[in-house]
């Protein structure tokens, strides 16, 4: 019987058994930012120990970065002090920082990729949710608290228990105006939020074969969204091309080395899988949420629930969703007006999904009293972005182009929701208070349907806004 | 030496709700600090408290709960962001169980390395410990963590939790630092095995 690409992983990565029955796991690369770090060299010092590999670690900051103005101090001297900290504890321990002006800084999930830094076959841990998504590299990559963030920096190792192997396929070929970001929220809306609980979830089939690699991070990073800590896609050339030449990939005659050392992780024809659920592309709309959990979701022409449709165990987190959002059973979410329009975060800040947006929004305008955002991924990002025009066609359009940084996503620096304001966002998460108001409203959806909602003032179908697929 | 959780008696107070996520155990903008200190008065802010900072109607602002140290939760709790500071939130606040339906995965490990034991029941009893609870706040609930159940009246229901995080709970293994050092030169071979990244240019 052959094995999965997880199995594979684990069992080069497991260092031993410990007494209670979890397996001791090396960490290849251990990404770390601001906000759940500081506390964990905290208990190393309280410990007495050091960081053990600092060459497998490497920092950024980015929650807590202002976009608008990132002149130091910041006015915000509790995210200032969370900076200060961070540079301090890299300094002190010998580890790699790409802080901002370095040309690197970004959205961990963003930079790990881009570098290079993240390859097929790697463990890689986080104290982030979205670690997921470096599996599209074909890594087990997963987020962790601080305290296993303390174990890791003094380990590299840290205790886990191995999960379940779920196969997702997706078939077929996606329609014009549909994305992985759609394909995502499709398939959790499907699974469940919690569908994914015990599961790592191996993504493949036709669909997911033909994605480049920003499309396979979108889908691998809201993994957690649908409930699986895990998401991977096994490598392949587009990975060995997405790869190739990134500052920290292998070269020359080591190069064909890696490309065979990689391929091997894939999960082998015959592997077996604890469960297998398939997926048809062409049954897969532009699609939005509409209420408080990414699992509420409905095609763009579709209508908000009536409760008596969706199954009992359902209703009552949909009549918190219904009141929170203010919304009506059987109301279609199209027309829906929006305050705020936000392309960002971990999800979709990548440079392939500012050229699509760019290539549509070029010559409209951002409706009246619509405030739209934009926050690149990173710096590399926003410098590619201005070097190609696109900044300027989202800056023409009536967006504000900002510095990068998670912004809004979660609003932990000034970006953020002002009372019950509805953002169309290319972010994860709709939770209530998500935005940094505690009232402020959350539709989450691809990134060119959010341009379409900043365009339209409300909730639109990208198609018809920008007539896509008519070109 | 790390506590053992063997038993964990206290009042419980019951917590509606299905899909918890962390952001709402605790809002992002209370993580804007180096350390967990003083976590707890925010555990669930934006549900206790309206945008003036007044008292809302919450079961954790309900005065016949004070002094609960369990919290009862129903099923996918704790799910979204991977922040410790939800379960540091809710153990500030004195809280030193949580019996649920079901746990998100980083949510789960997270509590259980903190020595922050959460055990499931099945929906059933589940249901008639929220009930009851409901009815006599007062009441003393018994998580015991060495039989596996759950006491509460004069009833006993089965609890669910992963064996190794029970045995860790119960071993007082439950910090996992320790043993993870343990491994010492181990920790060396596979550095020097598995390829790390390098700077190439």
């Amino acid at each position: 019987m052959g094995k999965t690409l997880y199995d594979k992983v684990w069992e080069a990565h497991e260092v031993r058994k410990l007494r209670n029955g979890q397996s001791q796991l090396f960490i290849d690369l251990h990404l770390l930012h601001e906000v759940t770090s500081p506390q964990a060299f905290g208990m190393l010092k309280d410990l007495g120990l050091r960081v053990r590999y600092p060459h497998r670690t490497f920092a950024t900051v980015d929650h807590i970065v202002p976009t608008h103005d990132r002149t130091e101090p910041f006015q915000d001297p509790l995210a200032q002090s969370m900076l200060e900290a961070l540079r301090a504890n890299t300094r002190e321990h010998g580890i790699t920082f790409f802080d901002l002006g370095s040309g690197n800084q970004g959205i961990v999930h963003v930079i790990g990729p881009q570098l290079g830094l993240t390859q097929p076959g790697m463990t890689i841990a986080c104290g982030d949710s979205h670690t997921s998504t470096h599996g599209a590299f074909g890594a087990v990559a997963f987020g962790i608290g601080t305290s296993q963030v303390r174990d890791v920096l003094a380990t590299q190792t840290l205790a886990a228990q191995k999960l379940k192997v779920r196969r997702i396929n997706v078939e077929g070929r996606l329609a014009p105006g549909v994305y992985a970001k759609d394909v995502i929220l499709h398939i959790i809306r499907h699974l469940g939020v919690k569908g994914g609980l015990g599961y790592a979830y191996e993504y493949g089939g036709s669909t997911v074969e033909a994605m480049d690699m920003e499309s396979r991070m979108t889908l691998c990073n809201m993994s957690i969204e649908g409930g699986a800590r895990i998401g991977y896609v096994n490598p392949d050339e587009t990975t060995f091309r997405y790869l190739e030449g990134r500052p920290y990939v292998p070269k020359g005659s080591e190069w064909e080395e890696a490309k065979r050392r990689w391929l091997a992780w894939r999960s082998d024809p015959d592997a077996s899988y604890d469960d297998v659920v398939t997926f048809r592309a062409e049954e897969i709309p532009p699609t939005v949420t509409w209420g408080i959990t990414p699992g509420q979701a409905i095609p763009i022409d579709g209508r908000i629930p009536l409760l008596e449709e969706l199954p009992e165990e359902e209703r009552p987190v949909a009549e918190e969703a219904l009141a929170y959002m203010g919304f009506k059973p059987g109301q279609p979410i199209k027309g829906v007006p929006i305050q705020v329009a936000f392309i960002g975060s971990c999800t979709n800040a990548r440079l392939s999904d500012l050229r699509e947006v760019a290539r549509y929004l070029k010559g409209h305008k951002v409706k009246k009293g619509v405030r739209a955002l934009v926050v690149p991924g990173s710096e590399w990002v926003a410098r590619k972005a201005e070097e190609e025009g696109i900044a300027e066609v989202f800056r023409e359009a009536g967006f504000e182009w900002r510095m990068p940084g998670c912004s809004m996503c979660l609003a932990m620096n000034p970006d953020r929701l002002e009372g019950d304001e509805l953002c169309a966002s290319s972010s994860n998460r709709n939770y209530k208070g998500r935005m940094g108001s505690p009232r402020g409203r959350t539709v989450l959806m691809s990134p060119l349907m959010v341009a379409a909602a900043a365009v339209a003032g409300e909730i639109a179908d990208a198609r018809e806004v920008f007539g896509v697929g008519a070109r | 030496m790390l506590e053992k959780f063997t038993v964990i008696r206290g009042k419980a107070v019951p917590l509606r709700g299905e899909d918890i996520d962390t952001d709402r155990i605790i809002p992002a903008r209370f993580m804007k600090a180096l350390t967990f200190e003083g976590l707890g008065q925010y555990l669930f802010y934006d549900e206790r408290f309206d945008e003036k900072g007044n008292p809302k109607p919450h079961p954790l602002n309900d005065p016949r709960y004070q002094g609960a140290t369990i919290l009862l939760v129903e099923s996918g709790f704790g799910s979204g962001s991977s922040r410790e500071h939800a379960p540091q939130a809710i153990k500030r606040a004195g809280f030193k169980a949580i019996i649920g339906e079901s746990f998100a995965e980083i949510f789960f490990g997270n509590a259980t390395a903190i020595g922050l034991p959460c055990v499931s029941l099945s929906p059933e009893d589940l249901g008639v410990l929220f009930r009851t609870v409901e009815e006599n706040p007062e009441l003393e609930v018994e998580v015991d963590l060495v039989n596996k159940e759950v006491r509460f009246g004069d009833r006993t229901a089965p609890l669910f939790i992963r064996e190794e995080a029970r045995e860790a709970l119960v071993e007082g293994l439950w910090d996992p630092i320790g043993e993870l050092l343990e491994a010492g030169e181990l920790l060396d071979q596979f550095d020097r095995k598995l390829p790390y990244p390098r700077r190439t240019e």
